[in-house]
């Protein structure tokens, strides 16, 4: 790693890969490693920013260092206040106007079209309700994961059902908050495909630190591929699980396409096979993992909504992930 | 009394005698907790908010021991939850706004020449509220009760009750609590410093420090009110189930925001410009001159204190605001580099100028303006709106803000601490532990907190009880881990000089040489304050004005003595400091101790939903403050009292001359300010709903309107009260007051009537909600107007106000002045507006 890092540099893509590799590598979730047009502007910004910071800091290091050495009288009366008012006051007013001149254009959304792909996030404690609006097509609901077509605006409406949540892709844009009642809304587009992250940054109670969920950014032609098939009904490998996790009442929060199970209150599980994790960016989607959590969501997730099914024996539970596990 | 009559060394005793038995001190296990005297009551308070702050500091640990490692089970969310929301909280309301009123409570008397701060006895309860307060907050943890939704407390997460228990009630009514005697404390000193400086002292002459003390307790003043209105409404919504922030019914989670940072961001620099004010008094004892640029640095606080106000919203860019108003506050934050800079130069300036001596204080100064200036970039970086979306409510802020808060109030602290223990305890702290101790907080806070820039960056938010290997963020937290611990030792040294310090020999009298007043203090010092009060011509008079420390000495210049026994101080002119009287000051008392137990009970039995204990204790604390109020603004022996050099003073003022009256002006904006949160409130709801108010759904114009003629007719009789009785006419005075009071208690009748007939229900909708919050606010100030007039009414009926003496008379007029203004806003906002809207 430290190795490919160095050649990186050598082409000289400078420090921040370097400190990146320093510190271990993470490459998901992280606004130093953009993957989208937004972020990447971002980390433009920071750059020259800490650049900037770090001379400043080391001229006034060097300043204060120098003053106090400097032999009495080393500054009389009318050079001191110069220096307070030229370096204390024009100074930083200059500097400021400039830096606000630069990077306030970043601000600016980028420019929708009608045709765009809307993809509505709902914030729940403690994961996430997704629904693909594209144009001229119905609705495709999913949870605790969102793909995005590489290449394409993307319109986000983000709302917060419960409390307030916030949205934060770090690699793809800056975050915005999910507030009851008020719908938010962001522009982005993606660079590159890839497996990344993002994660809830409002606190939004006792799980906060477990809301989580994978990003998927793909060519734009597999996105639609991806988008037709996740249209269509869910379908249900053999065996016991279907009618067991109809039995238990999963059906009255959770919805799987072209089953009876159409609650709304919980994530909904159409596909659920095919997602890169469950327990919104918590678990890998194992046959284990998924049993162990229909069981004892609480253990995985402290406040969670979703009741605990201790009556439940390890075979059944273990069916119903077989049954979920395979919903692709 | 003449220069020469001090020449007698007997009676130079005598005097010293008689001050001594006025000032004496409590004595008895239980008696000397009624003690006012600025001194023990200034040291109490520091220790307490000293021990706040360790015990926040232990929390922080767990945090980080927590946070060590990845995936980490040391404790759980629930517990973390509560350690983050009440460390947070701690070392903002509990440690340091308190630590810098407890501090300017030591020492604004000693910088002002005064014997003690104007209301000694209005310190005490600041001080016992504070205790009491910071004890039931703090020791919520270990009941498992601890707040837990972060220390700004976001709403619906804090306001459903099914999603937050007693801790949101705890933080709200506890914290309100210490809110309340915070705003004591800012118009103590704020009194102090207008009226209690020596003669001669003008303000262009004033220790920079009292500028600080001026300018922060003012923004106390404007900036907790409206946190306070936020604690209202949020109560109300948890307790009663008023849809204030919820959005189905009509609320707005923002308003909350909007508040808190309305209060949050001026907070910031209420507690960073004390630590500037100490830089302000240390830098020119170490550089052996004075301080460069002083009215520069007078105008820049002034200047960070305005500009404060107007950049809440940088809290709150993620929040979807509109574009254009947050370009506003970045460019609004960005503006406070300039008066910082310029403050900052100003010390950089002065030492260039001057000889410096390289002592511990100093050390500890330019060390922590080294981290601030780290944490002051950093905020430069997170005012730019779109970095901070990337920045916002990750570790880089933390990181910040720490740098901020440890460069800018904990380290200064320690400058003062090392500089200030001479005055205090007469003993200097070891030179060595203190750089021992420096260089450990300076190498522990940047390993801890530099590391969090990169984490935050790299994807960890705030608030997080854990987070998965995966993100390869364990390195960094690690190091933070470690140096939190090493910080934390560097404390521990400090604590350990403290410690050690009553067994080493005494210091000598201004140990490092300085040139302002507050050195006159001797180590063995008397509880006299000063033994007379000088006549001040410049601003570093031990310096500058010759045989200045003599003369004080030998109570050669004004109120040397105690000839009847009393403690007293001169009042001055605010702009000038011309006397203008001589205030006989409060004595040792248990009633400051007991309304603050009173006041506490009305907060600490609501949390637990005992009204109706609420209500007595309520009623008790209303008893106590009357009996209080009753021993203030008496009728002197004598009109007029020598104070020395052939002036005579008054020994009774009313009117804006009077502490009392800047008092009663003080606290009455504080309460407009929070009055104002609540009708911001109502016209926020009419910005962000277009149905708002709702048509016909108000409670009418005529009740509003009668209440207001209610009100209106009470503030007119109270008016031709003060202006007959000033006059002689005590009989019509009378009747007028009894006649005032019954008009302010229909105008509680008609404001309350007009939601009350019109059925609204106030659990239904927000609009509903905030209508009947004015009517009762106005309503309450209404009652309290009543209580008043009859106050006055019963002061004159026995003797206590007379026409020549009137203080109370015009203290409750300008009280119905507010009245009035609450009043018209409040009775045109919920009457009127519908109509027009």
């Amino acid at each position: 790693m430290v190795m490919r890092q160095a050649i990186g540099m050598l082409r000289g893509r400078a420090t921040v890969p370097l400190l990146l590799a320093l510190a271990g590598c993470n490459q998901q979730q992280s606004a130093l490693v953009p993957f989208g047009e937004e972020a990447a502007v971002l980390r433009h910004l920071t750059v020259v920013m800490v650049a900037g910071a770090v001379v400043i800091a080391l001229a006034l290091a060097a300043l204060m260092a120098w003053a106090v050495r400097a032999p009495e009288g080393r500054l009389g009366l009318r050079g001191g206040e110069r220096l307070i008012l030229v370096a204390g006051g024009v100074l930083p007013t200059v500097l400021l106007l400039g830096l606000l001149a630069y990077s306030l254009p970043a601000m600016r959304p980028r420019a929708v079209a009608p045709a765009d792909l809307r993809i509505a996030v709902t914030g729940e404690q403690f994961w996430w309700r997704v629904q693909y609006e594209p144009a001229g097509a119905a609705p495709v609901t999913s949870a605790n994961e969102i793909r995005i077509p590489v290449g394409r605006t993307v319109l986000l409406h983000l709302e917060g059902r419960d409390v307030v949540h916030s949205f934060w892709i770090p690699g793809l844009a800056g975050k915005t908050d999910m507030i009851p009642g008020r719908r938010n809304v962001m522009a982005v587009r993606a660079t590159r495909a890839g497996l990344f992250r993002g994660q809830c940054t409002e606190f939004c109670g006792l799980s906060h630190a477990l809301m989580a969920f994978d990003v998927v950014a793909m060519p734009a032609a597999e996105f639609d591929r991806w988008l037709a098939a996740e249209r269509q009904p869910a379908v249900a490998p053999a065996g016991a699980g279907k009618a067991l996790f109809l039995a238990n009442g999963c059906g009255g929060c959770h919805a799987i396409r072209g089953t009876g199970a159409a609650g709304a209150i919980g994530p909904d599980l159409s596909h659920l096979g095919g997602r890169t994790t469950i327990a919104a960016g918590m678990l890998r989607p194992t046959e284990a993992n998924i049993a162990a959590f229909v069981r004892h969501p609480e253990r995985f997730k402290p406040g969670v909504r979703m009741p605990a099914f201790p009556q439940m024996s390890e075979a059944e539970a273990r069916a119903i992930a077989r049954y979920l596990k395979g919903l692709k | 009394m003449s220069l020469h009559a001090q020449d007698d060394p007997g009676l130079r005793h005598a005097q010293e005698e008689r001050l001594r038995a006025a000032w004496k001190p409590p004595e008895g296990w239980l008696r000397r907790w009624t003690d006012v005297n600025n001194n023990r009551v200034g040291v109490w308070y520091t220790l307490t908010a000293f021990a706040f702050m360790l015990f926040a500091g232990v929390l922080a640990l767990i945090m980080r021991t927590q946070l060590a490692v990845p995936e980490n089970d040391l404790v759980g969310p629930n517990t973390f939850n509560q350690l983050f929301t009440l460390h947070g909280s701690a070392m903002m309301f509990l440690f340091a706004v308190p630590m810098f009123e407890a501090v300017s409570i030591i020492l604004l008397p000693q910088l002002l020449g005064a014997r003690d701060l104007p209301f000694p006895r209005l310190s005490a309860f600041g001080y016992w509220s504070f205790l009491i307060g910071g004890i039931f907050v703090l020791g919520s943890i270990f009941f498992n009760a601890a707040p837990d939704g972060g220390w700004f407390m976001y709403p619906p997460l804090t306001t459903r009750t099914d999603l937050s228990g007693l801790g949101a009630d705890i933080w709200m009514l506890g914290l309100s609590f210490i809110e309340v005697s915070s705003v004591a404390a800012a118009v103590e000193l704020i009194v102090g410093v207008l009226k209690c400086r020596p003669p001669g002292m003008r303000l262009n002459l004033m220790p920079l420090y009292a500028w600080y003390i001026l300018v922060v307790a003012v923004m106390i003043l404007f900036a907790f009110p409206p946190l306070i209105a936020g604690d209202v409404l949020f109560e109300m919504e948890r307790l009663l189930g008023w849809p204030f922030f919820t959005a189905e019914k009509g609320g707005d989670p923002l308003l909350w925001q909007h508040l808190f940072w309305i209060f949050g961001h001026p907070e910031v620099y209420v507690i960073f410009l004390p630590s500037i004010a100490l830089f302000a008094m240390l830098i020119p004892t170490f550089a052996r001159r004075h301080l460069l640029g002083y009215p520069y640095i007078v105008l820049a606080a002034v200047g960070t204190a305005f500009l404060s106000f107007g950049l809440w919203v940088h809290h709150m860019f993620a929040t979807g605001l509109p574009k254009i108003s947050l370009a506003f506050f970045s460019a609004a934050s960005q503006a406070v580099v300039i008066p910082t800079g310029v403050q900052i130069f100003a010390f950089i300036a002065t030492l260039a100028a001057g000889r410096v001596i390289f002592s511990t204080p100093l050390l500890y100064a330019t060390g922590s303006l080294a981290i601030f200036v780290i944490g002051g970039l950093t905020g430069v970086m997170v005012a730019i709106v779109p970095f901070d979306w990337q920045a916002h409510d990750t570790y880089f802020v933390v990181a910040h803000l720490h740098y901020v808060l440890i460069g800018g109030t904990l380290m200064p602290l320690f400058a003062g601490l090392y500089y200030y223990w001479p005055l205090v305890t007469g003993k200097k702290l070891s030179d060595r532990m203190g750089r021992t101790a420096f260089w450990m907080l300076f190498a522990g806070a940047n390993l801890a907190f530099f590391p969090m820039h990169l984490s935050g960056l790299m994807g960890m938010p705030r608030r997080v009880f854990t987070y998965p290997s995966e993100l390869g963020l364990g390195g960094l937290n690690l190091a933070s881990t470690l140096g939190a611990f090493l910080f934390a030792a560097g404390v521990l040294v400090v604590v350990v000089d403290m410690a050690l310090s009553p067994p080493r020999a005494k210091a000598k009298r201004n140990p490092w040489d300085a040139g302002t007043l507050e050195w006159l203090a001797h180590p063995d010092d008397e509880d006299w304050g000063i033994r007379s009060v000088p006549l001040i011509e410049t601003r570093y008079p031990i310096w500058d004005q010759p045989g200045f420390v003599a003369k004080v000495d030998e109570g050669r210049f004004f109120l040397p003595d105690a000839e009847e026994g009393r403690r007293e101080t001169i009042i001055t002119s605010v702009l000038d400091a011309r006397p203008v009287a001589v205030l006989r000051l409060g004595t040792p008392s248990f009633v400051p101790m007991l309304t603050a137990i009173a006041v506490g009970g009305v907060f600490i039995l609501t949390t637990y939903h005992l009204y109706w204990w609420a209500l007595a204790s309520g009623v008790v604390a209303l008893g106590f403050i009357l009996r209080w109020l009753w021993s203030t603004a008496e009728i002197p022996e004598k009109p007029c009292k020598p104070i020395g050099h052939g002036l005579e003073l008054p020994l009774y003022i009313a009117g804006p001359q009077a502490p009392g009256w800047w008092a009663m002006f003080i606290t009455m904006l504080a309460d407009a300010t929070a009055f104002s949160g609540l009708v911001f409130g109502y016209f926020f709801f009419w910005t962000v709903h277009t149905g708002f108010p709702p048509p016909g759904a108000g409670p009418g114009a005529a009740w509003p309107m009668i209440a207001l003629a209610l009100t209106a007719a009470s503030w007119g009789a109270t008016l031709a009260a003060r202006e007959l009785h000033r006059r002689g006419g005590v009989a019509p005075a009378r009747l007028l007051l009894g006649a005032g009071a019954l008009l302010s208690i229909g105008s509680v009748g008609a404001g309350l009537a007009g939601p009350w007939l019109s059925g609204l229900d106030p659990a239904a909708a927000a609009y509903p909600a905030i209508v009947w919050t004015l009517a009762i606010w106005t309503a309450a100030h209404a009652g309290i107007a009543a209580i008043a007039q009859l106050y006055a009414l019963a002061r004159s009926l026995a003797g206590r106000t007379t026409p020549s003496h009137d203080a109370d008379v015009g203290n409750v007029t300008l009280y119905l002045h507010f009245l009035l203004f609450t009043a018209v806003v409040a009775y045109a906002t919920i009457g009127l507006f519908p109509e027009v809207a």
